[in-house]
């Protein structure tokens, strides 16, 4: 058994391995070198692969997304970095419209990872705070990856870099220094689009990914003293989404909710609630339930931040209204 | 080129001797097959006016109708292992990087045999085979793409370089800056060829900016930039191979800031209603392809009936190529659902 560690490192253990396992690996963003990234995740990346693989941009996420996609293209294989995932909204068109419609269009890969730190709950505001994956759900071409532990951080970064693909790789914030453990011996890659079975519980399927796998926990071990067992799955991967274990999880509870830390409207969990809906109603003993953040910006002050987030709290009250109905 | 009676887009007085055009080192040979690719670029979209008044175009059509210099002189500089990013306008381009006729012929048909299969419109295609990246719509996206390109010439010690285009209207937007700045910082082998044609969709130089060159946006990024005469295929050329040879040897992004017009509307829809006729007639007089016949003739290279034979020849063989894109199929409506990932290893269960 290995040291434990975060999951910030986790990430970067990932990317430092990956990167000399293959020299067609280099990272582009702001601040990465010297400075080793806002949030240290690059820390001494310079030192090792010097400034052709860690390269510093100027202020232009769309600039560096659209040469990561240059890059991609002829055989390369960039990490690129936003230094807060709200930004990567000024990359969008390279994103959506560039690298996601590419392979479609004319059949060249765009083998790509755009990754960086997401999420609430550390009074951010609006513009830190962000979780964009329900943007880029609906954008075909792409690929959504949101770990919520040390394994998974590490060995889907990996992942992400090996995959053909354009692959967006949330990482959240909150769970960066909070979340450790440890890497099992020998691991390299974990699959992207597979969820798994965080908890198994007989009573209710909770369906969530990234910092809310944690709330969801929480919940569930708080609700067990009563004798409530949550089942809790976490996503892992967004997008293209694992219908499979979600649907025979719903099969084996009755019951479901959704919860995740994103605006009501047009947000993932209400693309995983109407999957359900669709194709396992049937196995469904009550409507299902979303919880989600308020529509809203994020806001900034403790007291705002809170309300507007989801909670154990709010989950464990919902989960009483279902398991009531 | 000064400014006269007709603003900023005056094309300036006619060259004293008519024909005369830029000092080259090219031979007859390529003369003369540089002459070919005009005429085909011309003819090419000849036939593509016809289809689509035949309605067997589907979409839009673009013309480069008087900018054919700048795609083909600025392509024919290119080595083997140049990339390009080309623009609608750009089918000179294409056609000296070997594309077929046919495969723009049924890319704008949307043929099952396109090189697209149908999934995407007019020029929207590429091959790294032959050094084609494929454009979005967005226009200035290709710079920063491009950059990349480049960018991976360096990183794996290789010695293309890349190339792309860009227009007026197209300097406008945030991701030529990013891209200009973020090459020039980065210092790759970038090539611009920035398209001066007066016009974007409607809308004047003269309201899309408040500077006469786009050169000027150039030295903005401490790239090096040249303003050349884009209806003069021997100055595009020389521009070009001086440019690519800077950028090759490690002197960083370089742009050129081609001067031409847009002959036609922003697509065949489009009647231009709103360029002053008179421009379009001073435009006309320069030609580029008409100029570089009389080049030709007038330096001896060549015979008017040997241009006159060339052009004939082309035309035969335009006839099987637009035959053979008609008959080609639609694309099986199950193909609509296919080809959004590249197949990679498949997480196992």
């Amino acid at each position: 058994m290995s040291a434990e560690i975060t999951l910030l490192e986790a990430v970067s253990q990932g990317l430092r391995d990956e990167m000399r396992a293959d020299p067609r690996v280099f990272l582009i963003g702001e601040d990465l070198g010297r400075y080793g990234g806002a949030f240290r995740v690059t820390a001494g990346f310079l030192d090792e692969f010097g400034p052709e693989r860690v390269v510093d941009t100027p202020i232009s996420e769309s600039g560096f997304a659209g040469a990561a996609i240059g890059a991609a293209m002829m055989g390369l294989r960039p990490v690129v970095e936003f230094q807060f995932i709200d930004f990567m909204a000024n990359a969008f068109d390279m994103i959506v419209n560039f690298a996601g419609t590419n392979r479609y269009r004319w059949g060249q890969a765009v083998p790509v990872v755009f990754r960086g730190p997401s999420g609430g709950r550390v009074s951010g505001s609006a513009f830190h705070s962000a979780n964009p994956e329900a943007f880029y759900h609906r954008a075909p071409g792409l690929k959504i990856v949101y770990p919520a532990t040390v394994e998974d951080a590490y060995g889907l970064i990996r992942a992400a870099i090996r995959d053909p693909n354009p692959v967006l790789f949330f990482e959240h914030k909150y769970l960066y220094r909070r979340i450790k453990g440890t890497l099992p011996a020998g691991l390299e890659t974990v699959p992207i689009g597979r969820a798994r079975v965080a908890r198994a519980g007989r009573d209710a399927t909770v369906v969530t990914w990234a910092a809310m796998v944690h709330v969801a926990l929480e919940a569930a071990e708080r609700l067990a003293a009563e004798g409530i067992e949550l089942e809790i799955v976490d996503l892992r991967t967004i997008k293209p989404m694992d219908e499979e274990t979600v649907l025979a999880s719903v099969a084996r509870t009755n019951r479901a909710l959704v919860i995740s830390e994103e605006p009501y409207s047009g947000s993932v969990a209400g693309d995983v609630a109407a999957r359900i809906a669709e194709k396992a109603f049937w196995h469904l003993d009550a409507p299902l339930v979303r919880v989600t953040c308020l529509d809203t910006p994020v806001p900034y002050s403790p007291p705002l931040e809170d309300a507007y987030l989801p909670n154990a709290d709010k989950l464990i009250a919902r989960v009483r209204e279902l398991l009531a109905s | 080129m000064t400014s006269g009676p007709l603003g900023p887009l005056d094309p300036g007085p006619a060259p004293s001797t008519a024909g005369r055009l830029a000092e080259t080192a090219l031979g007859r040979e390529q003369q003369l097959e540089l002459h070919r690719w005009l005429r085909l670029n011309r003819l090419v979209e000849d036939r593509l006016t016809n289809l689509y008044r035949q309605g067997k175009v589907v979409g839009g059509l673009y013309s480069s109708r008087g900018q054919e210099a700048i795609s083909v002189g600025s392509a024919y500089a290119l080595g083997p292992h140049d990339v390009i990013g080309p623009l609608i306008r750009n089918l000179g381009a294409l056609l000296v990087r070997g594309v077929a006729p046919r495969e723009v012929f049924t890319q704008y048909m949307a043929r099952g045999t396109s090189p697209t299969g149908g999934k995407d419109c007019n020029l929207h295609f590429g091959d790294l085979g032959r050094g084609l990246v494929s454009p979005i719509s967005m226009l200035g996206a290709l710079v920063p793409v491009m950059a990349g390109v480049a960018f991976a010439a360096r990183y794996e010690k290789k010695d293309y370089v890349a190339l792309t285009y860009i227009g007026d209207g197209g300097t406008s937007t945030g991701d030529f800056h990013e891209g200009m700045n973020l090459a020039a910082v980065l210092e790759v082998p970038l090539v611009v060829i920035a398209e001066h044609n007066g016009y974007a969709y409607s809308t004047p130089t003269s309201r899309q900016m408040k500077i006469r060159d786009l050169a000027q946006r150039a030295a903005a990024y401490g790239i090096p930039a040249r303003i050349v005469d884009g209806n003069d295929v021997l100055a595009v050329y020389e521009a070009t191979r001086r440019a690519v040879a800077a950028a090759r040897g490690g002197a960083g992004p370089q742009m050129i800031e081609v001067k031409t017009f847009r002959m036609k509307g922003h697509a065949e829809h489009d009647d231009a209603g709103y360029v002053p006729r008179e421009l379009l007639e001073a435009w006309r007089a320069r030609d580029p392809i008409e100029r570089f016949e009389r080049h030709l003739t007038a330096t001896g290279l060549a015979t008017a009936a040997e241009l006159e034979a060339a052009t004939a020849e082309i035309q035969r063989a335009l006839d099987v190529e637009v035959d053979a894109a008609l008959a080609a199929p639609m694309p099986p409506p199950e193909r609509a659902a296919e080809g959004v990932y590249e197949p990679g290893p498949e997480a196992p269960r």
